[in-house]
């Protein structure tokens, strides 16, 4: 039995006694599915951000810049994406980031590791996952995201571009030895109030209306429909969906549930990987705002070289779970 | 004594200025509050999460907007432990 076994059952008790629909309707399957994916998908974002967000406070981007400045290569790359995937992140913050690492000696490469993991492997994206397609797809996601991550840091690193970072960066230096106020029990439990309000309110509408577009074609579109168009079979399905991905980002928590449902329809996981690692990782706005800080050249090698990680992975699962 | 919000000019640190200055006049402390937008300065301080209050220079709160009494507790907190 599964732990979401008491919303199901609200589920059905709202769709059949409540809002009196026909069982076995198509109509009463779509409202079935969209009132209970809602309801788990609701309870699971506020419990797991929660979480995330005491850990989070135990552990703010300044405790991470001196972890990381004092790593060599490749260990360097390996911490930058795991601590990526606790910290928040939002193209407004990508900015403030790089400067702080960069000014305080952390490697480039380890900050560009950072840069990927941290908006791919959010708890957002991570709690859709596990929603909708469940943990293995989830752990696949996350595992699949860490290697994009250590290894296009590792290849930025190596390919010494640091005369393509915008020279005020290394004017200034930026003091990486703080002391940061100690939190209380009660701040961090306030803190992760706040936060997760704050993520619930900016989420909300975008996972209704994709959530209730998935449940339209879980109900009505019938199954196999996108086979002959984005089955695994297709070789330019992958590269499709990175393409796709990239203007898509602040609609990541919209989009998820509608791929869920398209994905039931198929479309490849493969393709579905790599379709929503490109809306987390590769986002236009982020793009622009980094152009602050370095050359264009340096942000094209970067959505570059993550874009090719995101389409082999995408070819690389449509081979293996066939 | 120095009172300062530092951010980036986003809507959420215009928020910790404004109720920064709602507890700095219900203390009764003397002194403005001042607001910086000057995101160097609070690399320079050693932060990258913004916003952030800072009494006498040293980070008091950073990167949350708590209700007005959570700032009071963190300004006072902050001026004993000098």
């Amino acid at each position: 039995m599964s732990i979401f076994a008491p919303v199901q059952w609200l589920a059905d008790r709202l769709t059949y006694n409540i809002f009196l629909f026909k069982p076995q309707s198509v109509l009463a399957g779509a409202v079935n599915f969209f009132i209970f994916d809602t309801l788990k998908i609701f309870i699971l974002l506020a419990v797991i951000i929660f979480a995330v967000s005491i850990i989070r406070s135990y552990l703010p981007p300044e405790k991470i810049r001196a972890i990381l400045s004092h790593r060599n290569k490749y260990t360097g790359n390996v911490a930058a994406s795991l601590l990526g995937i606790v910290t928040p992140f939002c193209s407004c913050s990508a900015v403030p980031l790089f400067l702080g690492f960069v000014q305080a000696g952390v490697p480039l490469g380890a900050t560009f590791s950072f840069l990927v993991s941290s908006p791919m492997i959010n708890e957002v994206a991570v709690v859709l996952l596990l929603g909708l397609f469940g943990w293995k797809v989830a752990l696949i996601y996350i595992t699949s995201g860490l290697a994009i991550a250590i290894i296009s840091g590792i290849i930025i690193g190596r390919l010494k571009v640091e005369n393509l970072v915008e020279p005020f960066v290394y004017k200034n230096l930026a003091n990486g030895n703080v002391e940061l106020p100690q939190m209380t029990a009660r701040e961090r439990v306030v803190y992760a109030k706040t936060y997760t309000a704050d993520i619930l309110k900016k989420v909300w509408p975008y996972i209704l209306v994709g959530i209730a577009l998935g449940a339209w074609i879980h109900g009505y579109v019938p199954v196999d429909f996108l086979v002959k168009y984005a089955g695994s079979s297709k070789w330019y399905g992958v590269p499709l969906a990175v393409l796709i991905g990239v203007p898509l980002y602040s609609n990541a928590a919209g989009v998820i549930p509608l791929v869920s449902a398209l994905t039931e329809k198929g479309v490849s996981m493969g393709t579905t990987l790599a379709f929503m690692m490109s809306i987390t990782a590769l986002s236009l706005p982020e793009f622009m705002i980094l152009k602050k800080v370095m050359k264009t050249k340096l942000v094209l090698i970067f959505a570059g070289i993550v874009a090719v990680g995101i389409t082999l992975t995408g070819y690389m699962f449509n081979f293996i779970l066939k | 004594m120095k009172i300062q919000v530092l951010g980036s000019g986003c809507a959420t640190c215009k928020k910790l200025f404004e109720i920064t200055k709602t507890a700095v006049k219900e203390l009764g402390l003397p002194g403005e509050v001042e607001y910086i937008t000057d995101f160097q300065q609070i690399l320079n301080m050693g932060l990258m999460s913004s916003p952030v209050l800072a009494v006498n220079g040293k980070p008091a709160l950073v990167g949350f907007v708590p209700k007005v009494e959570e700032i009071k507790k963190a300004i006072l907190k902050a001026l004993e432990s000098k």
